[in-house]
């Protein structure tokens, strides 16, 4: 490949972020006069050691690559590695700290949704207010705008304002504005997370039609399966630097191995988890309900989660979610303490756990992640990805023998079939 | 970004050929790096995106009186009802004397402009925190955003500025030729409130202090801006050192244009000129440095 085929150049990439004070969104006058103050005063006493205090962190430390057009590329790694700073310095939203990257060609980023809407608009006037701040013109809106409308599937509804849509809708629209932006580089980060399958499949569709095109795409996401059907090659980052480039294969397995270690590591001193952390999650037992360690399709399964807060009152009105995905980093079933059920009890005694019970796990033999989080006080508290691993030996559902099969979960259920006589 | 980089150039499509599997691209090259000294202004670029400017106006226009009973009627009543209580208060008892002129038609003459700088100061100096979630999500050229918060209270100075004629006539106050030094006092009004907004939602984004500031700072500028009194008062030089306050000399200077009358001193709308273009360059090179790191702070 000539040097004119690449459309994306990293050199020695690097984000710093100074945590703390800094980092406080609105910070007040007060802050910074009575910090110009003492650090004054301070100066004179010790020189620079209040630089040296504040904490600061890596977002992204000299990640170097090259990207060339029509490379569809996903970047992959876990929580707080620097996809999403990434993609924010290519969208041009933040600059680096320092090295410099070099972008050829028109950037359609879509890191999330949506975010450019207003309620009160309808959905007709949206359209041309979100394209306008992605870049696009009048005259290509008016020109595509029977196409996003259809895409989106929101013809009935194009002059009722957006905040009475659903979120599905919204999503949809958004992606509808966003993919007929046309650009020749596109930046996705986890959209796909939401909306049904149905729209899911479309938006894949779009995204490979942008590819076969001849465009770049940059894709972020946690869907391992999805970014091996997508993508033709894979970055892993991991604490901010580059960790694996290479097929999306190798990517992926070293970053499936990445998660399985940290599932090793104490779940309190892990960096990665994101929230308040009033709470924070410290263990994650599975076991069989009888108290052994055996997990097997159609058997009793317990999972139980430990928390740890500095206020114990905190714990009252706390929920606690998880998701199951399958090896490949596919979510298969999620279960929330916040859905309460007719069967759920309250356990004043068990103050700092939140214990789930399955009768008969409907999972087909195989290895499981769990991702968990903890809600409170109105904000997520903790969210631990890859808090454990488990696997699920062959077993029996209603009866009837699971030994495998395609997907990930079993279902009991029964036939009539034509009887021999 | 910033100083010494090339921009990104939006590719039409329309100039694109659209055959399967080759795409003609025009190469402009972004480098993206970190932005040292002295910001540039980047106005080709904020010129190329005047049709996002004019969606955000026309979003913020849209949306202003959403969700009210009275509608646009507010437009009418805000100027109205302030007239009634200036000369109620500052006419019948404070006894303050407007000339020749109505005290109503002096009055609202002063105010028409001033409720468009007010307006459009409170609410621009929110803006940039207040499109927080786009700003650090999409990139678009930021100064767009001030810039339309500010502009959008044109109708609404449009509809106040027939209300004046209305109640001139009403008065039978007709306009004289001054009337076509409107527009150069017009520019005035805009430039100074559009520096303030440049500054006031730069400063918001790190100090979130201004937006307790802004509703005391409007009510004090009020009082320093001759709107329920006039110049004429004033001995010199204060007449002219009143002039510090740009919206001095484009109040004195609009009510002259519309209403005809005695001109207000030269010194004193120079003096406003130059502060209101002080404000108006360093406004857009403060918010343009501070820019770079909206999204890391906001």
């Amino acid at each position: 490949m000539s040097a004119t085929d690449i459309v994306i150049r990293s050199e020695a990439l690097s984000k710093q972020y100074v945590l703390g004070r800094h980092a406080k969104p609105g910070r007040t006058l007060r802050d910074t006069i009575v910090e110009g103050l003492s650090s004054g005063a301070r100066r004179v006493a010790r020189r620079s050691r209040d630089r040296d205090e504040r904490p600061l962190l890596w977002a992204l430390r000299d990640v170097s690559f090259e990207i060339e057009r029509g490379d569809v590329v996903g970047v992959i790694g876990r929580n707080g590695a620097g996809k999403s700073t990434l993609l924010k310095i290519f969208s041009r939203v933040t600059e680096p700290t320092s090295g410099r990257a070099t972008i050829r060609g028109r950037v359609g980023s879509l890191l999330e949704v949506g975010t450019g809407f207003h309620g009160e608009l309808t959905g007709r006037e949206n359209i041309y207010l979100y394209g306008a701040i992605l870049g696009m013109r009048r005259a290509e809106l008016n020109r595509r705008f029977d196409e996003i409308v259809a895409f989106a599937e929101i013809s009935r509804f194009l002059d009722t304002p957006v905040k009475r849509y659903s979120t599905g809708m919204t999503v949809r629209l958004a992606f509808a504005v966003a993919a007929h932006l046309e650009p020749e580089i596109l930046l996705v980060d986890e959209v796909l997370a939401v909306g049904d399958a149905g729209f899911q499949r479309k938006c894949i569709g779009k995204m490979s039609e942008v590819a076969d095109e001849g465009r770049t795409v940059l894709f972020v996401s946690h869907n391992m399966a999805l970014m091996q059907s997508l993508c033709r090659r894979g970055i892993l980052l991991e604490s901010g630097g580059v960790h694996t480039d290479g097929t999306i294969e190798e990517a992926v397995t070293s970053y499936l191995r990445a998660v399985e270690r940290a599932g090793t590591v104490e779940l309190a001193d892990r960096s990665d988890t994101r929230g308040q952390h009033d709470v924070r999650l410290t263990h994650v037992e599975i076991g069989g309900a009888d108290g052994t360690t055996l997990l097997a399709t159609g058997r009793p399964a317990r999972f139980v989660f430990r928390t740890r807060a500095e206020d114990p009152s905190v714990h009252r009105r706390l929920s606690c979610s998880f998701t199951i995905l399958n090896a490949l980093g596919q979510p298969v079933a999620t279960l929330t303490s916040n859905d309460r059920g007719p069967r759920d009890v309250e356990d004043a005694g068990s103050h700092d756990a939140f214990v789930c019970d399955i009768d008969e796990l409907p999972l087909l033999p195989g290895r499981y992640r769990v991702d968990v989080e903890i809600h409170g006080r109105s904000h997520l508290q903790d969210a631990v990805e890859g808090a454990t691993m488990f696997d699920v030996e062959q077993g029996t559902l209603g009866g009837r023998p699971v030994a495998g099969g395609s997907g990930d979960v079993a279902v009991a259920h029964r036939w009539v079939v034509p009887s021999l006589d | 970004m910033g100083n010494g980089t090339t921009m990104a150039t939006q590719t039409p499509v329309t100039e694109r050929p659209r055959a399967a599997g080759t795409v003609a691209l025009a190469h402009q090259e972004v480098v993206l790096e970190r932005s040292s000294g002295w910001p540039s202004l980047r106005l080709r670029e904020l010129w190329r995106a005047h049709e996002l400017v004019y969606f955000l106006i026309w979003r913020d226009v849209k949306v202003r009186y959403k969700q009210t009973v009275l509608g646009v009627a507010w437009a009418v009543l805000q100027p109205l009802l302030t007239v009634v209580v200036f000369t109620l208060f500052f006419h019948r008892v404070a006894r303050i004397s407007s000339g020749s002129l109505p005290y109503p038609v002096f009055s609202l003459a002063g105010l028409v402009p001033w409720l468009f700088f007010s307006n459009a100061i409170s609410l621009a100096s929110a803006s940039v925190v207040a499109n927080a979630n786009v700003l650090t999500k999409i990139y678009f050229p930021r100064l767009a955003i001030p810039l339309a918060t500010t502009l959008a209270g044109a109708p609404d100075f449009a509809i106040g500025f027939v209300l004046l004629l209305i109640v001139m006539a009403g008065y039978g106050v007709a306009p004289g030729l001054t009337v076509f030094a409107l527009p150069a006092f017009f520019l005035l009004v805009l430039a100074a409130a559009l520096g303030v907004a440049l500054w006031l939602s730069a400063l918001n984004v790190l100090y979130r202090d201004v937006r307790y500031i802004v509703p005391i700072a409007v009510q004090l500028w009020l009082l320093a801006t001759p709107i329920a009194y006039s110049v004429s008062g004033l001995h010199s030089p204060w007449n002219v050192i009143l002039g510090l306050n740009p919206m001095a000399g484009a109040v004195e200077g609009f009510r002259w244009a519309v209403t005809g009358g005695a001109a207000p001193p030269a010194g004193m709308l120079a003096l406003s000129a130059g502060v209101a273009a002080i404000l108006a360059i360093s406004g857009a090179y403060y918010f343009r440095a501070m820019e770079r790191r909206f999204a890391d702070v906001i």
